[in-house]
């Protein structure tokens, strides 16, 4: 087994993926660098779990390369599954084992030295807050419990690539915490791939998110890039009072872009909240603070607005739906 | 082949702690436990030309039914159900280890509980004193048989298992195809209608799969290759289709 040291630890291309003629998967292509965590996006039935399971070798694809670790998934599928922990979605785990029978279990299946397992399973249950459970029996944890031994089982064989399908569903908030602290400390070390539906999840511990939709990526970058990407616009809001009859033209002399998106009505004291937008990223909050004061207006707030990464996602899916409504020749299959 | 141990002893434990393995092994016992006391009770009353060894391998079948998917109807329709076959087959085994893990699992099983019940012969050579009872040919031959038509038989439990994600579904799939092999050779060996010159072949192809028939040797001390030969390909042919059965729900799943 020889190990050459490639900067990429997943490379995708032109991945396709068929069932009964349905394109599940339809020509995805991406590549992650060792030691970044990307966050997988999508609505449901977007290709999410058909795409990981391709990149684990438990599906085989219908056309396209995979290679993890440089090693292609469909002719080496054994030295890639040596190199990466996965989590199924829905996590599924045998019932009637005790936690640490079924890390040691898993533990001598993926090859841990009989030596070392011991201490790494005491590590991982260190890791993942899971020394209180670790002679219970996993059909009668708690979900999260369940999800976090899910996890432990994952990480176990310290493999350079993880790859996760939604493990924080089902968690509560202090739970998610955890989990989203013990992803982030894997950062560097290892390239972890999640796939969620809590946005902001993906937003506190992602590097990179990639965004599908029926089978095709329809955006991916960093979330800033992607909120630049897919939005497009900035948005301010400023409560003010006086005559606001001037606004208009004084914003116009800031940035022609700048225009009044709505206006709400006006408070017991006079004041109104103004909603503004643009197409011009840079920020203008101090332009509109100067041009608005300077008009003798009375200003009580000026905030820019930060886009979560639901709207992009909400955007960059509805754009992805309309590409295809307008073409039904193609692709879409729902 | 290193990940075969490993399976094997995780599949021995969970049959360890699974109800259904108890059932079998208080339904097997009680059931020839039965038999072996009905046997003695005929033995006491009047002289008989059989040794009770022999008698008593005659009704091997009837355990063999409900036992094999007992022991086995869990294997792979379980692990497809939970999804586990999923995390299963993303670590570094094969499907071949994975299915002969599994089958190796149940087979021994199945030995232990039939070498257990040796303890009836050791009850009755200690308190009977009676040595042509206890002719050790018949019982040899027996055991013999038990275990090489015990490969074929948790083989067909195996591939029943692959078939289905539903362990019920398995186990009668299972019965079912055993009722067929064992029984159902019997009953064609006495069919008419196989008279004909034209099913010339087909008579003589269930002629050579009478499992009856081949007990009987087997308790009689004779151990034709050709007999072993009919187990042996039979385990490996299932086998193969365990394996087979197991990649092709991969691949439209």
């Amino acid at each position: 087994m020889n190990t050459t040291p490639t900067e990429q630890a997943i490379e995708v291309s032109h991945l396709v993926k068929s069932y009964a003629g349905v394109k599940a998967v339809n020509d995805i292509s991406f590549t992650v660098p060792r030691g970044e965590i990307i966050g997988f996006l999508g609505p449901n039935g977007a290709g999410k779990s058909t795409t990981m399971r391709i990149l684990t070798g438990y599906l085989p694809a219908t056309s396209g390369q995979v290679s993890i670790c440089g090693f292609p998934v469909a002719s080496e599928a054994d030295a890639v599954k040596r190199r990466v922990g996965y989590m199924p979605e829905n996590n599924p785990l045998p019932d009637e084992m005790r936690v640490s029978e079924y890390l040691y279990f898993r533990g001598r299946l993926k090859e841990v030295p009989r030596r070392k397992l011991g201490s790494r399973i005491d590590e991982v249950l260190e890791l993942c807050d899971l020394k209180r459970v670790r002679h219970k029996i996993i059909g009668k944890l708690s979900k999260g419990f369940r999800q976090r031994v899910g996890i432990a089982e994952s990480v176990l064989a310290e493999p350079p690539v993880i790859i996760m399908d939604e493990p924080t569903i089902g968690l509560d908030p202090h739970q998610i915490l955890i989990v989203r602290d013990l992803i982030a400390s894997l950062r560097g070390r290892m390239t972890v791939l999640i796939s969620s539906h809590i946005l902001p999840e993906i937003e506190m511990t992602c590097d990179r998110v990639l965004i599908i939709n029926q089978g095709r990526i329809v955006a991916q970058g960093t979330p800033a890039d992607l909120r630049r990407e897919v939005l497009g616009k900035s948005a301010y809001e400023i409560e003010a009072a006086g005559d606001l009859g001037a606004l208009p033209f004084l914003l116009g002399s800031i940035d022609p872009g700048l225009s009044v998106a709505s206006e709400g009505p006006a408070d017991a004291l006079g004041f109104r909240t103004i909603r503004l937008t643009t197409l011009n990223l840079d920020d203008a909050g101090e332009a509109i603070l100067r041009a608005c004061l300077s008009e003798g207006l009375r200003v009580r707030a000026l905030s820019r607005e930060h886009p979560t990464l639901e709207d992009v996602f909400l955007a960059a899916t509805r754009r992805s739906w309309d590409a295809v409504a307008e073409d039904p020749s193609k692709g879409g299959s729902k | 082949m290193r990940h075969f141990f490993t399976i094997l002893g995780h599949e021995v434990r969970m049959l360890l702690v699974s109800p259904s393995t108890y059932i079998a092994a208080v339904a097997f016992f009680l059931l020839m436990g039965f038999t072996f006391t009905t046997i003695l009770e005929q033995y006491s009353t009047a002289p008989q030309d059989l040794s009770p060894a022999s008698v008593f391998f005659n009704y091997y079948w009837f355990p063999v039914i409900f036992m094999v998917p007992l022991l086995t109807m869990k294997c792979l329709a379980e692990e497809r159900r939970l999804g586990t076959i999923e995390t299963l087959l993303t670590s570094p085994v094969t499907t071949v280890e994975v299915v002969l893990g599994k089958y190796a699992a149940a087979y021994l099983l199945y030995l232990i509980f039939w070498a257990s019940s040796s303890g009836f012969f050791y009850i009755l050579r200690r308190f009977a004193g009676d040595a042509h009872l206890i002719d050790p040919g018949p019982i040899l031959g027996g055991y013999l048989f038990i275990t090489v038509s015990g490969l074929f038989f948790i083989a067909i439990g195996v591939f029943a298992s692959s078939l289905s994600r539903n362990q019920s579904v398995a186990g009668i799939i299972c019965v079912v195809l055993l009722v067929g092999i064992i029984l159902g050779g019997q009953y064609l060996a006495n069919a008419p209608w196989l008279d004909r010159e034209a099913l010339l072949p087909l008579k003589e192809a269930v002629a050579y799969a009478q499992i009856a028939q081949h007990r009987e040797d087997f308790t009689r001390g004779v151990v034709d290759m050709r007999e072993l030969l009919f187990y042996l390909s039979g385990t490996v042919l299932a086998l193969i289709f365990s394996i087979l059965s197991v990649e092709a729900k991969l691949l439209h799943s």
